[in-house]
């Protein structure tokens, strides 16, 4: 494995990809779960593809934009959907948790009309859903790294106003903080994590890579930065033990991505069973 | 009902002016003829009310009238619609210092358990305005944490994650966040609601402490108005109208005869209230 990722381009890219989203995925999800807006990760994800659908139907259509990166389609769709997340909970005071539901179907049915309009895509539509090993170009890999550094830079300077904003947020404004900018920048963070870490896990196992690892972590973490640490080591974990077993089986990595932080999951819930019965 | 109510206030205020002393001292909050309307109801109506310096007021009123609206009018968490609100001397829309302020809210022992931060973390937290944007604390930011835990007893806590303390612990440590960035006022809704009575007690004494020792501008929503009666150095009274704001001793005369009788009921019963608030909480404050 070690001679083919020095021998071929493409496992080069799928790796360093798959090392840098194992990162950010987990980083940015731990603030999504301890805000409980895990389901926007799954709204978001889906409204990605109808813009990769898109893509790829604007590449058949029109012969001139066959060079068109999906990638940057999804991205575009992503944040414009975050955005309408906004918009939705402002409206929906009260039942803020709609606006998950309604992005969410908005975005599967915008993506089954472009995919039926296409009448079939060349590009294996497969890989978009469930990741792929062999598909990240090496455009893909400087895109990604370009949205990762963004995404940490700024979640390192606004550490402290995110931690407040998730911990309690009236307090958060009662202190004066911007918590409407923040809150903002952070949901196109979310949007643009899922768009980078599509081409690995695949659209339709995003959200999983943003919460499971954060899910186990928060099993046996003392604090807030503890859970952090755990999370992005387990989802570097699954990422790396997921493209490593996906490429010697030859299996989408999503998939095997997923089950491991699943497998991870499982053991802190025993291990986290058996301290307390010996401590007790 | 309305007249004796006036010729008390009129009695209180011109009691108040007289006081020489208490007119030198700096404001820290001003209100000026504010109301406020949710929707549609009018919840405040045409407030007038000074704090100074080194008070300790105490505001009391029934479940619904309006003493959680006029702090988040005072917070910035609600807009002014009619009036004026001054802090630290200066228009509310345009003061900056929200550091100099703590705010313990009705909801704070509410918050969501599961959450994975520690004490030490939750009271780093109270510091986020005061360090501005893009900063990170330095080692005096980490002993001003320090000190703040200690100061409320928890030092032997501030690894833990703060779900696993106990209700009375837990008020303890947002007392702790607010105090962290050296507030010159402390703002607190409620701060009782689910502490036992002996924590209670301790808690008020310790509410007292900062305020005689450090020099806490306090200002305290409650029910439990016999129990602080000796700690409060004022008394507000509120009900949609803000019905006596004056000196503490002014506050025990009055609630003897004319107070419980504009209030609507007697002044005891304001403690049985307590037990009533619990089981409103749940349902009103979603
Ligand atoms: N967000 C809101 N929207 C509409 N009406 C509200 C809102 N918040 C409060 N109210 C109404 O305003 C009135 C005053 O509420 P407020 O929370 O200020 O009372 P309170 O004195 O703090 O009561 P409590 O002792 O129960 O805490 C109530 O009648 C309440 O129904
Ligand atoms: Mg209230």
């Amino acid at each position: 494995m070690i001679a083919g990722i020095l021998q071929y381009e493409f496992l080069q890219n799928a790796f360093l990809t798959g090392i840098i989203i194992g990162i950010i995925a987990p980083l940015i999800g731990v603030f999504i779960v301890v805000r409980r807006l895990s389901l926007i990760a799954d709204a978001l994800s889906h409204v990605t593809l109808a813009g990769i659908a898109a893509s790829l139907l604007l590449e058949k259509k029109f012969i001139g934009l066959s060079g068109l990166n999906p990638l940057y389609m999804g991205m575009v769709f992503s944040v414009t959907g975050s955005l309408f997340i906004e918009k939705l909970r402002a409206v929906y005071k009260h039942y803020q948790e709609l606006a998950i539901p309604i992005i969410l179907s908005g975005g599967i049915g915008l993506g089954a009309i472009f995919i039926s309009l296409a009448d079939g895509f060349n590009t294996d539509l497969f890989s978009y859903l469930f990741g792929s090993v062999s598909a990240v170009s090496r455009a893909d890999l400087w895109t990604i790294l370009v949205i990762s550094i963004f995404v940490i830079a700024m979640i390192l300077l606004l550490y402290k106003e995110l931690f407040l904003l998730s911990f309690d947020e009236e307090h958060a404004k009662a202190s004066g903080i911007a918590a409407k900018s923040i809150h903002f920048i952070f949901i196109v963070m979310v949007a643009l994590v899922i768009a980078a870490s599509m081409r690995i896990v695949g659209i339709l196992l995003v959200s999983s890579l943003m919460t499971l690892p954060v899910a186990a972590s928060i099993r046996i973490a003392k604090g807030f930065k503890q859970t952090i640490f755990y999370s992005v080591l387990f989802g570097e974990t699954s990422v790396l033990g997921g493209l490593m077993l996906s490429y010697y089986l030859d299996l989408a990595p999503g998939g095997m991505i997923v089950i491991i932080a699943v497998l991870i999951l499982i053991l802190t819930i025993l291990i986290k069973k058996l301290t307390v019965k010996v401590a007790v | 009902m309305i007249l004796i109510f006036e010729a008390v206030v009129m009695k209180i205020t011109a009691g108040f002016l007289g006081d020489k002393m208490e007119k030198q001292l700096h404001s820290i909050i001003e209100i000026e003829q504010v109301s406020y309307r949710y929707e549609k109801e009018d919840v405040l109506e045409n407030i007038n009310l000074t704090i100074h310096e080194g008070a300790f007021l105490g505001i009391v009123g029934p479940n619904g009238s309006g003493k959680s609206t006029l702090l988040k009018l005072v917070l910035g968490l609600l807009k002014t619609q009619n009036g004026e609100i001054r802090l630290f001397g200066q228009e509310i829309s345009r003061f900056k210092d929200w550091h100099k302020i703590g705010f313990v809210s009705q909801k704070a022992n509410s918050f969501n358990t599961g959450f994975p931060a520690t004490v030490y973390e939750v009271v780093s937290s109270g510091l986020t305005k005061k360090l501005g944007l893009f900063k990170f604390m330095k080692r005096e930011h980490h002993m001003k944490v320090t000190q703040a835990i200690d100061s409320v007893g928890l030092l032997a806590f501030k690894d833990r994650n703060i779900g696993e303390l106990s209700g009375g612990q837990q008020q303890r440590v947002f007392i702790a966040r607010a105090l962290v960035s050296d507030p010159k006022l402390m703002i607190l809704d409620e701060p009782t609601v689910g502490v036992d009575a002996q924590n209670v007690q301790s808690f008020y004494e310790m509410l007292d402490e900062l305020n005689k020792k450090l020099g806490i501008t306090l200002l305290l929503v409650t029910h439990d108005i016999g129990t602080i009666s000796d700690k409060v150095t004022h008394v507000a009274c509120l009900n949609k109208h803000l019905h006596f704001h004056g000196k503490t001793e002014e506050f025990e005369q009055l609630k003897m005869d004319e107070m419980s009788e504009f209030y609507g009921h007697d002044v005891h019963i304001l403690t049985h209230e307590h037990d009533h608030h619990h089981h409103h909480h749940g349902g009103s404050e979603q």
